[in-house]
């Protein structure tokens, strides 16, 4: 940066810089320079370019053609609506539940470790092995239903995943299955930080669990909570793994969200002019909810 | 009153309660351990479903795996080159995890113990590299590994999973150096050893414990990779696990038996290095450097 400026030595020069830990830290930086800075570039140049592998003599600069082509896109917009149904769902289910979960790990009970374990095994479970073991149990020959049926419950060949409600549920679950132990993980770190003679002076002070709860523990947490939240809207945004092979957007386009679009876009069709300016307008999307969440929520403003 | 009966300095402990013993474990158990099942049959029932199909002669309808079988897994390893895929994602993920950690504990090193022009900026970079989607880094992705003709190389993945992994790793590391006292690195400079010396004879040993939790992060994130895997490889000979699982989907209905043998397969390391790794999950994805 410093060394554009050809001209003399620099005015102020800071205690000698030795070489040692740019030498340490420059193969990282060549590796995210190339796989992660260059294709950020290279994605906001092709969103001007019309690029098909099947089609490479069309192949050229169209100017904004590709993102008027997505303001007259339906798929577009169904997709658009969906991500936000999609990431509000998941991450105030994922709230709920996740604070819930960490608040009991986070009790003293015999026996904790291995609770903790267990619950949070989830966690390490890749995106398409949560579908495979989640189509096994929404399966209508395999699942739940069937013995469901059995029961007289339901029908035989009761498939949660042909219609959109039931196909957007069977998602919301298997997701929050991952999902849950990441939020209570961040959560739990919070609450053991909350010092412990805090609970004593209100407890000996008469106040109740409930009391305690909403004066001692969630003030605390509350800042962790901003952030977690605002991660997993994130990741729950980006992430295409489940849905893609879940549901695989469907029915009928109805559980397709804008990076699933993306992803198909440049799976199935080729179309990298394309897919570039969607991904383009995704992530402007993204960072545009995020800073207005961050203002929402006046995080990283009051540092306690 | 609360120093006797605590345990030990451990946070958030509850006072002990003033009532009899027993109606005391009657609200824990309330309170505890009733929720605590709830949500352990919800994590734990999928597990078991897939365990049980893997399991379970064909066309039974018993909830336990009876007849007990391990044909589905005979067949997934050998007729369905399930053995190919382990040991490509093998290959992959122990690629991935041996750059990354060497990388990881480089840059660790240089952000914790030096100060130098540019290391903040270095740190924001690697931290916002953290938001950036893999599915948005496809179409680029796949023209630079076709530019370096790495298309169908299990080379890609190293690559591109190292990459995602890195900023975490290091920042993870960093954070794992920072907690070593300066003061031993000194003693040891003071007693003649260089820096790489000391480090090495020092630091190292003390570091092996983190290196192992930054490795096994690394590995899982590498071994369930789908996305790189499927967008850059089209060979057979060259899938990883992921993709084997997801052609297996797409034929789902036929056999599953088999697909929840498969299934097994790719959980079992995962869920291996995930006992070992679990006691360092809270403090260390703690940091805002988390990713699912």
């Amino acid at each position: 940066m410093s060394h554009s400026t050809v001209t003399g030595p620099p005015p102020v020069r800071p205690t000698r810089t030795p070489r040692t830990p740019y030498l340490l830290v420059g193969p990282a930086l060549v590796l995210v320079a190339v796989f992660l800075v260059y294709p950020v570039g290279n994605v906001i140049y092709s969103a001007f370019q019309q690029q098909n592998v099947l089609t490479p003599w069309d192949d050229g600069f169209v100017g904004l053609a590709n993102f008027r082509q997505i303001l007259d896109d339906p798929v577009f917009w169904k997709s658009l609506a969906f991500t936000g149904k999609w990431v509000v769902t998941e991450v105030s289910l994922q709230l709920v539940f996740g604070v819930a979960l960490a608040l009991i790990v986070n009790e003293q009970f015999r026996g904790r470790g291995l609770a903790r374990a267990m619950v949070f095994a989830p966690w390490a479970v890749a995106g398409i092995l949560t579908t495979t073991i989640w189509m096994l149990i929404f399966n209508p020959t395999t699942g739940i239903t069937r013995y469901l049926a059995d029961m007289g419950v339901v029908d035989y060949g009761t498939s949660l995943l042909s219609s959109s409600t039931g196909a957007f549920w069977a998602a919301v679950i298997a997701e929050m299955w991952k999902g849950i132990p990441f939020f209570a993980i961040m959560i739990l770190a919070d609450l053991q930080s909350v010092p412990g003679e805090l609970y004593e002076a209100a407890h000996v002070d008469g106040a109740g669990r409930a009391r305690r709860f909403w004066s001692i523990t969630l003030p605390h947490i509350k800042n962790g909570l901003v952030v977690a939240t605002l991660l997993r809207a994130i990741w729950e945004f980006n992430n295409v793994d489940l849905l893609l092979t879940l549901t695989g957007g469907g029915p009928a386009g109805s559980t397709t969200t804008l990076p699933l679009y993306v992803a198909q876009t440049a799976l199935k069709t080729k179309e990298f002019g394309y897919g570039s300016a969607l991904t383009v307008v995704a992530f402007a999307i993204l960072t545009v909810a995020c800073v207005v969440y961050m203002k929402l929520t006046k995080m990283g403003e009051d540092q306690s | 009153m609360s120093a006797i009966t605590a345990p030990a300095p451990a946070p958030a402990v509850a006072p002990a309660d003033p009532q009899r013993p027993r109606a005391r474990r009657r609200r824990v158990v309330w309170r505890i351990h009733g929720p605590l099942s709830l949500y352990m049959l919800f994590t734990l029932l999928p597990f078991y479903w897939m365990v049980m199909f893997a399991f379970r002669e064909r066309g039974s309808s018993s909830l336990l795996p009876k007849p007990f079988t391990t044909e589905n897994l005979k067949y997934v390893w050998v007729n369905g080159n399930f053995s190919q895929f382990f040991l490509n994602s093998m290959i992959v993920a122990v690629l991935a995890v041996v750059v990354s950690t060497i990388i990881a504990v480089m840059c660790g090193y240089a952000l914790s113990r030096y100060s130098f022009r540019g290391k903040n900026a270095f740190q924001l970079l690697m931290l916002s590299t953290q938001f950036i989607p893999g599915a948005m880094m496809l179409i680029p992705l796949f023209k630079i590994f076709q530019g370096m003709g790495l298309m169908n190389s299990l080379w890609a993945l190293v690559i591109a999973d190292t990459v995602f992994h890195l900023p975490l790793s290091m920042l993870l590391m960093a954070g794992f150096i920072k907690n070593i006292p300066i003061s031993l690195e000194e003693a040891a400079w003071v007693d003649g050893c260089s820096r790489f010396a000391g480090f090495r004879r020092v630091i190292f040993p003390l570091l092996v414990p983190g290196m192992v939790a930054v490795g096994a992060y690394a590995f899982i994130g590498a071994w369930n990779n789908f996305l790189f895997a499927v967008m850059f490889i089209n060979e057979q000979s060259k899938f990883t696990v992921p993709v084997g699982l997801s052609y297996m989907l797409g034929e789902f209905g036929v056999d599953y038996g088999s697909l929840a043998a498969g299934g097994l397969i790719a959980v079992l390391p995962v869920i291996l290095l995930f006992a070992y790794v679990q006691k360092y999950l809270v403090t260390g994805l703690s940091a805002g450097a988390v990713k699912g």
